[in-house]
């Protein structure tokens, strides 16, 4: 692999990680505020798990630049963050939460999907084991999107609210990070508007079915990685603040 | 002279290493041990992770190599490998019986085929061995559990997850 495409692919691998770890740690703000106490446990399985696929990718860029995860994680500051300001935005109610966990679910499963077949091979090998993970995610999170939609006037009111405020901040995830077509264009990874298409033939008809109404703008509520909502350094506040106490601790 | 270091001596060592959250069942009969490669003095163990967020794999590491080092081997390294990724297919027959014994119905098996044979969310109940039972939460306890009812023991029971 040449020098620029590893460099690119780095920040690809950063992006994917990062995305995972802020959207795992706005589920885990709902352990022991979830509606019911099987609902919490449910999301803080979730949490898990995609804080388990961060450190995959983590580690991945860290056979790339040496950078260890934990430090990635805890000692970055808001603005060296590359995730999507659609996993920073505050937790909201329970209609909002699996809301944005549906669109990402849909977006990340068929992203799997894709890598799989990456050429490069340590990607396509990660994406194999994360895949059956997400399939019970996207499970969890659709049925609560249709139980919500076709529930009552408030559940459907609330997660259509939540659709409507979401849906620019999902179209982000299919922005390309500069330079990121010469991964595609090596095979490495997919191609966004291949992907968006996908997504859009899923999710559309499944959110009209539950009663929900698509909104039909596609632009993105940032094209930049690097742009961040005041949310996310709030959350990094919470987040980080027990291993900036004391840098050398171990646990 | 220590005696010889052999690869079924490993294999032995490492089927004592249990797993931290399933106390009955070992990291061999769970499929997690892949390989065992003796080169001179140094012994190689390829391990690979159940659920990738599972916390009890840091454990499984630790332990896995103490024991290795029990026998007095000093030089061992454990890597973790992704490829092929793990699945509960690999969980031995025994493995199986035991987790039912502990009271964890275990995994359908599914060929490869999660949603085909997985989701048709029909687990026996451990206690009874009924099949009158309905899924309750495709989340549990821990990463690796889900949660069924058995409508003949009027109870809640777990189940390894499929993956």
């Amino acid at each position: 692999m040449n020098q620029a495409t590893q460099q690119i692919l780095t920040q690809k691998l950063l992006a994917m990680a990062d995305d995972e770890l802020i959207l795992a740690h706005r589920n885990s703000e709902w352990i022991g505020h979830g509606p019911i106490l099987e609902e919490d446990i449910a999301l803080a399985n979730i949490a898990q798990d995609e804080l388990g696929h961060a450190n995959i990718w983590y580690e991945l860029h860290q056979t790339l630049t040496d950078d260890e995860p934990d430090e990635l994680a805890f000692f970055r500051d808001a603005a060296e963050f590359r995730n999507v300001q659609l996993v920073e935005l505050p937790r909201g109610d329970w209609a909002f939460t699996m809301l944005r966990q549906y669109l990402f679910d849909i977006y990340e499963l068929l992203l799997l999907d894709m890598l799989q077949y990456s050429d490069y091979q340590p990607l396509a090998e990660a994406c194999a084991k994360i895949r059956n993970e997400e399939i019970y995610h996207l499970r969890h999170s659709s049925s609560w999107v249709k139980r919500l939609g076709l529930g009552t006037e408030e559940s459907n009111r609330r997660t259509q609210r939540a659709l409507d405020e979401l849906w620019p901040y999902a179209q982000q995830l299919f922005v390309q990070l500069p330079g990121e077509s010469i991964l595609v264009d090596e095979k490495i990874v997919p191609d966004l508007a291949t992907l968006y298409k996908e997504w859009e033939e899923r999710v559309r008809p499944f959110l009209t079915a539950a009663h929900l109404t698509t909104p039909h703008n596609q632009t993105p509520s940032t094209t930049s990685r690097s742009e961040h909502t005041p949310h996310l350094t709030q959350l990094l506040n919470d987040m980080q603040k027990v291993a900036r106490l004391n840098r050398e601790a171990v646990w | 002279m220590t005696k010889s270091i052999t690869s079924q001596r490993i294999w032995q060592a490492l089927n004592q290493v249990k797993d931290p959250e399933i106390p009955v069942v070992s990291v061999v009969e769970m499929g997690i041990v892949r390989e065992v490669v003796i080169d001179g003095d140094a012994v190689h163990v390829t391990m690979t992770p159940t659920f990738s967020g599972c916390p009890a794999l840091h454990v499984m590491r630790r332990d896995m190599e103490t024991a290795v080092r029990q026998l007095g081997i000093k030089n061992v390294t454990i890597e973790t490998v992704l490829h092929p990724p793990w699945s509960t297919d690999w969980i031995s027959d025994e493995a199986r019986e035991k987790l039912r014994q502990f009271g964890l119905a275990p995994p359908q098996k599914h060929g490869g085929d999660l949603i085909a044979v997985a989701f048709l969310d029909v687990a026996e109940c451990p206690r009874c061995g009924s099949k009158n039972t309905s899924i309750k939460n495709s989340f549990g306890p821990t990463l690796c559990r889900m949660i069924y009812y058995c409508h003949d023991c009027q109870d809640a029971f777990e189940q390894f997850k499929p993956l």
